[in-house]
């Protein structure tokens, strides 16, 4: 099916080999259509369900965190399209340790592409798209009983805060892949901070007790994903430990989490043997 | 009844050999203990101290029993038997002089027991130590808890097991058990307490048997229905488990039918 498009083996063409491959896989997903529906019905409800703890927390208390429904609502929604957008694209880093186990991992290194661009595109899963549609759909059905006022400073804070917030996650995803390296047998570790962080990041983060609320800010800053951008666009103050003009510098924690997952990916990748696969 | 017990003891063996994977458990599931203790501090302490009659030592304990419960319930994906189905290897197991259901049963029993121990207590423990838990006050909790718990992972493998008998009417069991698995976690009472919820919602989660795989244990366990009220509830989880096990036969009946073995 790849090889259908003769440009392929030019050399200097990467960007079209990897739209290439994407392609494929999503042309390969489309030709089961129930089972697509399906998983994207899932994905959908996913979002939907996970709405649901916010949901029966604010039925019963007005405010949760500091925020009211609508509010926690825009911090949920934020995270949740970040999150879903990095698991589009890095979700795939989570099979890591079935490629270790079955020695698949050999196979990919002896490939000229970038190993962690070959996992990415190995099963790239278009249904995770649903998850991704119902944060959009939830943050335009809250915007408007915010009452924001729209000066640039918060629309850039809206439409870039998804985008920076997917880049933290993935860079989680990336760290996570990383360490698979050294821990085999016990890939549920970085579960903690990959859906932990997803969990934590969802949530006004003025709830966390304290030791958490700093290990999600300032090791893995989940918290900055959505939280405290949503703080500077609702104008609302931080709590403890978390001054709301953080929120400005998520590029930077950003750059922070690829660090850590370029660490993880250096060190894995020195360790690597191989099993004579 | 023998071969069941072995059945269920060598699967207990067999869930103790990763070591490694079990400490990544605890330590995960500690964390999220840690996250979701947070959330229901915030909430009860925004309602004034207590919440649909929760205040922070109960919750703590409902959030620690649930951590602790998650994995010998295992509420997750599981397509084990499916997969059997779809390789064929589910022939054999017809074959044997084992019931199918009984056999799975029995072996899920097994992990459950390890899996309680194992993963069960120490965020339990972690929970005790740093947040602290409510005891129950009466002693009459612990006997019916057991009890509860042992009909608890029976109800969650009778609803698995059913789930991977889809498999002989359609090869698309990871569609219906992905959705199965998103829609469990919040009717179960696992994020928040089933009794916190809006009427309309709690219904719904009562119409199904999924609080009786978690929500029910913890009551229970955690003495928020004492005596009477406990043994009411363990009535209802009988009910359900009687239900499923019908169902799951008449489903397994069905598909030994519609068995068709091309050699071997």
């Amino acid at each position: 099916m790849i090889a259908s498009r003769g440009k392929l083996a030019q050399p200097g063409s990467r960007i079209h080999v990897y739209r290439t491959i994407l392609g494929s896989r999503v042309k390969s997903q489309l030709v089961y259509r129930t089972s697509f529906w399906l998983n994207a019905v899932t994905s959908v409800a996913v979002g939907l369900v996970e709405f649901t703890e916010l949901y029966v927390i604010l039925a019963n208390v007005p405010v949760f965190g500091g925020l009211n429904l609508p509010q926690a609502a825009l911090v949920f929604a934020l995270a949740n399209a970040a999150f879903a957008l990095a698991e589009l694209v890095f979700g795939q880093l989570d099979t890591m340790p079935t490629y270790l186990r079955l020695g698949r991992l050999e196979v990919m290194l002896v490939r000229p592409m970038p190993l962690l661009l070959q996992l990415i595109t190995s099963d790239f899963q278009l249904r995770r798209l649903g998850r991704v549609v119902i944060s959009v759909v939830i943050i335009f059905v809250v915007l408007p009983k915010l009452h924001l006022d729209y000066t640039p400073a918060t629309i850039y804070l809206l439409v870039i805060t998804p985008f920076v917030g997917a880049a933290i996650y993935a860079a989680f995803f990336a760290t996570a892949g990383g360490l698979q390296f050294f821990l085999i047998n016990g890939p549920e570790f970085t579960a903690a901070f990959v859906y932990g962080g997803s969990y934590a990041g969802q949530l006004p983060a003025s709830v966390l007790i304290t030791p958490v609320r700093v290990f999600f800010t300032f090791v893995f800053p989940a918290t900055v994903t959505a939280y405290l951008p949503a703080l500077l666009i609702m104008g609302l103050e931080g709590p403890e430990f978390l001054p709301a003009w953080l929120g400005w510098f998520a590029p930077l924690f950003a750059a922070w989490a690829w660090l850590l997952a370029w660490l993880a990916w250096r060190a894995g990748m020195r360790r690597f043997t191989g099993a004579g696969g | 009844m023998r071969t069941y017990l072995l059945l269920a003891a060598a699967e207990f063996r067999r869930f103790s050999t990763y070591r490694l994977a079990i400490l990544a458990g605890v330590f995960t599931q500690s964390v999220f203990g840690f996250i979701r203790v947070s959330v229901l501090f915030a909430a009860i302490s925004a309602a004034g101290g207590t919440l649909a009659g929760y205040d922070q030592r109960s919750a703590s304990t409902y959030v620690w029993l649930g951590q602790a419960l998650l994995a010998p319930i295992a509420i997750f994906g599981w397509i084990e038997i499916a997969e059997r189905v779809s390789s064929g290897e589910i022939a054999v197991d017809f074959s044997r002089p084992v019931d199918l259901q009984l056999a799975w049963w029995a072996r899920d029993v097994g992990r459950a027991c390890f899996q309680l121990l194992s993963r069960g207590l120490p965020p339990l423990i972690i929970g005790a130590l740093t947040i602290g838990l409510a005891l129950p006050q009466s002693w009459t909790a612990y006997p019916l808890g057991v009890i509860s718990l042992f009909l608890g992972v029976s109800i969650s493998f009778m609803v698995r097991f059913l789930m991977n008998l889809i498999a002989f009417w359609t090869l698309d069991v990871r569609g219906f058990v992905g959705l199965y698995v998103v829609v469990v976690g919040p009717l179960c009472g696992l994020f928040v307490p089933v009794h916190l919820f809006p009427e309309w919602l709690r219904i719904i989660a009562y119409a199904t048997p999924f609080p009786s795989m978690l929500q029910t244990p913890i009551d229970i366990l955690s003495g928020w229905a004492l005596d009477l009220a406990a043994v009411a509830l363990v009535a209802s989880q009988l009910a359900w488990l009687a239900l499923l096990v019908g169902v799951a036969r008449l489903m397994q009946w069905r598909a030994g039918l519609r068995l068709v073995v091309q050699g071997g």
